[in-house]
């Protein structure tokens, strides 16, 4: 198996099929650590993992959490609102200042795409991707492929659909790379207004109706409609989004009979998908978070094991 | 046997002692067996938990002894200690890590722990840890195919395959048949820098 190399994790297109494997691998292991009745086993003892999240969390922020703290790693939660970031401080002078009391990993989540790689060229610590902008989100597309792997077994040549608000979806974008390297075929499918222009370029169909969408895939990735990127009279109304593209139980009878349903939250019931969509049979929204500890723990576990050789540019 | 040659760290490696053979490898398996439900009174409450990747080998194979001996097999764990390492901050890379795979409560179990090589004893201080985070185990019993002594532990082993005198830089070589794709042996490295 290949050797893990990486300092950061900022991309998805930044690892190779064969790395992406090994923290599938890794975190097929670490899924056991977290179902037994201890879950913690000491691999990253003394290390200290920073949480610095510029833009609200739940489930990535605790995900984190757990990951680090079932590591044995100590934590340390930074929210933007309560920090001196509210006093004027750049994100860099931030972040500089909570490296300069040694800490090893940041995990960083900013509405600005490209934070989290300025700070990786600028400091020593690795710096983990949680989410920038409408850019890259690594670890959420990794969990929502080890998902699919685990489910139905492989990913060569199987038909993944992405519907929702793919414009301002970083998701979509980190999944639309992870999906295509490992040989899936992907579909997109939302209103024309949400739709980035030229986005067959990144090897992906676009198919604007819904139904030939259910019809045809073995994985539906559904997306949030992001209420507060909506202010720009992208959609006539919720409701017709509702109605046009959310997915509900009559939609889904014309889909495979083993098709999975993936979200990956939070959910606006009622709007991308209907209440008994979320909770019904196909639905694996759940599993996809369980399967996000151990995918964090994965990368928390394999980037504790490199050492940044780079120097550290000074202005 | 043995044979001459230099390796790729510069060091010349000769010559090569072969110290055990598919048979007596058998042998010992089966004598360890033996001695494992003698000293236990039998198989009540006994489990057989191998180290990776080797020492799942041998437990399985350990287990087919049982089997033959007793007509049926105890349950087998298979462990993988990369997490509870002491060198983890000193390594360049990460190890890779493979599931553990243990799904039988093994509190109040006795626990036969199987190793192919017993060196340091770091291995096995790393598996003790991994256990006992599993539950509390009655007792934990120690069985490795070769103990070749240099211990940095106050760790030893219940039942050994056979014990070798070795110098420490010696290398101790497991192969088998079902991790190594080659035909079952444990060869003895003499190392010598030039």
């Amino acid at each position: 198996m290949s050797e893990w190399k990486k300092t950061n994790l900022l991309d998805l297109q930044d690892l190779s099929k064969e790395e992406i494997d090994l923290v599938f691998e890794t975190a097929k292991s670490f899924k056991e650590v977290s179902a037994r009745e201890v879950k913690k086993v000491p691999a990253l003892r003394g290390k200290t993992v920073v949480m610095l999240f510029f833009e609200t969390s739940t489930r990535t922020r605790t995900s984190f959490e757990l990951a680090a703290k079932r590591l044995s790693a100590d934590t340390i939660n930074i929210a933007a609102s309560s920090s001196a970031l509210s006093k004027g401080e750049s994100v860099l002078d931030t972040a500089r200042n909570i490296e300069a009391m040694n800490v090893d990993m940041i995990v960083v989540r900013h509405r600005s795409s490209g934070i989290p790689g300025m700070l990786s060229e600028n400091l020593k610590a690795s710096v983990i991707n949680a989410g920038d902008g409408c850019r890259s989100h690594p670890t959420q597309a990794l969990l929502d492929i080890f998902t699919i792997k685990e489910k139905l077994g492989r990913m060569e040549g199987l038909k993944v659909g992405i519907v929702g608000d793919i414009l301002h979806s970083r998701v979509a974008r980190s999944n639309i790379w992870g999906l295509t390297t490992l040989g899936a075929q992907v579909t997109l499918c939302g209103p024309s207004t949400l739709m980035p222009v030229d986005i067959e370029k990144m090897g992906v169909t676009v198919n604007y109706n819904v139904d030939e969408v259910v019809r045809e895939v073995d994985v539906l990735m559904l997306l949030r409609l992001q209420k507060e990127r909506q202010q720009d009279n992208f959609l006539p109304s919720i409701r017709e989004y509702a109605k046009e593209f959310g997915i509900n139980s009559s939609r889904l009878k014309q889909a495979k009979k083993d098709m999975l349903i993936m979200h990956p939250g939070p959910t606006n019931r009622g709007v991308e998908l209907s209440a008994d969509v979320a909770d019904g049979e196909r639905s694996v929204i759940l599993e996809q978070v369980t399967n996000g500890v151990a995918i964090r723990m994965a990368i928390l576990y394999l980037l504790s094991g490199t050492h940044k050789s780079i120097e550290t540019e000074q202005e | 046997m043995s044979e001459g040659g230099a390796n790729k760290k510069g060091l010349t490696v000769t010559p090569v002692s072969k110290i055990m053979d598919k048979e007596y490898i058998r042998r010992a398996l089966m004598r360890i067996a033996h001695e494992i439900l003698e000293k236990n009174k039998g198989m009540e409450g006994l489990c057989l938990v191998g180290i990776r990747t080797r020492g799942a080998v041998l437990a399985q194979r350990l287990n087919q002894c049982m089997e033959e001996i007793e007509g049926r097999g105890v349950p087998l764990g298979i462990l993988d200690i990369n997490l509870y390492r002491d060198d983890l901050t000193l390594i360049d890379h990460q190890p890779v890590v493979r599931e553990t795979l243990i799904d039988f409560d093994l509190n109040d179990k006795k626990i036969v722990l199987v190793d192919d090589v017993l060196f340091t004893g770091r291995t096995i201080r790393a598996a003790l840890d991994a256990l006992i985070d599993f539950g509390r185990p009655a007792n934990i019993q120690l069985a490795v195919l070769v103990d070749r002594g240099h211990r940095d532990l106050p760790i030893r082993a219940d039942y050994a395959g056979k014990n070798i005198p070795t110098a420490l830089d010696d290398d101790v070589r497991v192969k088998l048949r079902e991790s190594d794709q080659a035909d079952d042996e444990v060869l003895v490295v003499k190392r010598k820098i030039k």
